[in-house]
Formats: structure tokens, sequence, C-alpha cells
């Protein structure tokens, strides 16, 4: 039970939701918000993998999974070039910083 | 065994990602953390994605990540405090993993067996077709998006040097 594989992937998907809502808590910088942001989306995925298998519908999982997939690879790409244009424009990163800036 | 030294590989490199100060650094462990998330589904039966996942999650978002921190240019490695204070963020991570796999971890055992109706293939095209349109419209979004970012981040750049 313990070392079976359902079990150990839902270790690991529970490990990254709690990791990657540490990193969105702990952070200050806007990439590594998306960083986190990734971590989290990483388990969602492998929890919906997990449930497919569990629940014998392993195609509807995975084509469910290809959607997360592509709405988090869109997600990282607008919020990578969001962090490029802030950076241009205010000379920084730092969500604090950002969070107090007046134009 | 092996699924689990698969287990805690990833979990570790998720941590250094989330814990290390430069950036960079932290691209690449991501990297490694999504190529074992990539051989988790295919160990779980799912080989389809776990690709997709290895060649768009570990590659492309990975490329992306360097390309955009060289733009954007690395800021110094110094460590800021956080919003939330550190400890009041671990619990609050402890909490919310400890509720999830008290919720989980007991009702955890396959409820069907696990029955190959059909392929991938034709489960996303005819069963989940409006997904595949949510996809294309995501994909039409976010490339309109990033396009009005740079546009406007030209703009700017040409009114500062007129």
């Amino acid at each position: 039970m313990w070392l079976s594989l359902p079990f150990l992937s839902a270790v690991g998907v529970l490990g990254l939701l709690g990791i990657g809502l540490l990193g969105l808590l702990v952070t200050r910088n806007l990439i590594k918000v998306v960083v986190g942001l990734q971590i989290l989306v990483k388990g969602a995925l492998l929890a919906l993998v997990l449930a497919g298998r569990l629940s014998g519908q392993v195609q509807t999982g995975q084509a469910m999974t290809l959607t997360v997939i592509v709405a988090d690879t869109i997600v990282s790409v607008v919020a990578l070039a969001f962090a490029v244009q802030v950076r241009r424009q205010f000379g920084t990163l730092d969500l604090q910083a950002l969070s107090t800036l007046r134009r | 065994m092996f699924d689990l030294l698969i287990v805690a590989v990833m979990l570790w490199c998720a941590l250094q990602a989330v814990r290390g100060t430069r950036l960079l650094v932290a691209a690449l462990w991501l990297a490694g953390a999504s190529a074992l998330a990539a051989l988790l589904m295919f160990r779980l039966g799912a080989p389809e994605v776990a690709v997709i996942e290895l060649s768009v999650g570990a590659g492309l978002v990975t490329v992306l990540f360097v390309f955009a921190i060289n733009i954007a240019g690395e800021e110094p490695p110094v460590r800021l405090r956080s919003l939330v204070p550190a400890p009041i963020a671990i619990v609050v991570a402890l909490c919310a993993v400890g509720l999830g796999a008290a919720m989980a971890l007991p009702n955890l055992r396959a409820v069907a067996d696990v029955v190959q109706p059909d392929r991938f293939a034709t489960v996303l095209w005819e069963h989940r077709s409006l997904d595949v349109l949510l996809q294309v419209v995501l994909l039409i979004g976010g490339v309109l998006a990033v396009l009005g970012l740079l546009a406007e981040g030209r703009a700017q750049s040409r009114k500062e040097q007129q």
C-alpha cells in the first residue's frame, strides 16, 4: 500500500501543491511567482492523470491534462512577457516595490 | 522503489526551484521537476501526455524562462523579506497539504479496472471536442496578448527615442 504507485503519486501531488503554494506565498519576485504557479499546476496535472487511472478512464484524464498543459503554457508565456515589460518600464521585478509605485 | 525515488527527487527539485535566489537556477530546477513529473505520468499509464509535458513543460517553458530572464536581466541575489512571514507561509502550506492528505489518502483506491476503451486521439477529437475548441481560443488569445504587450513596449521605447 505505502509503496504502491497511486499512493506515491498522491504524495507527489500533495507535495507539489504544497511547495507551489509556499512558493507563491514567500516570493517577492515576479518571475519566481510564475515558477511557483508552474509547480502548483504540475501537481494539478499529476492529480488529473492519477484520477483518470483510478477511475478507469485514463484517456479522458489525458485529454483534460492536455487542456491544462495548453492553458498553463499560455499563462506562463503571457506572464513572462508581462514581467519583461514591467522590468523595462519600472526597472524592478520586486512585487513590494511595484505595489507601492506611483507613476 | 523506483517510483519512490522519482517522487522524492521531483519534490526536492521543486523545493530547490522555490528556495533558490538565482532566477536562472530556479528555472533549471523547475525543468528537472517537470521532467520527473512527466516520467511519473508515463509510469501512471499516460504516455501521450507525458511526452507533451516533457516537450512543452520541461522544454519550451524552460527555454521561455531562460529567454525572459536574459531579456529582463537577473536581479542581484539579495534575500528579500517575504511579504508573508516565512513561518506563517510554511504553516499555511503544511495545513493545506495536511487537509488534502486527510481527505484524499484514505479514499485512494481504484474504483474501476483500468480499461483502455478508445485511443487517446479518438477521445480528444470526438468526446472532448469542446476542450479542443477552448485550446484553440486560448492559443489565439495568448498570441494576441503577447503581441499586444510587446507592441506596447516597442511604442514606449520609440517614444523615448523621439
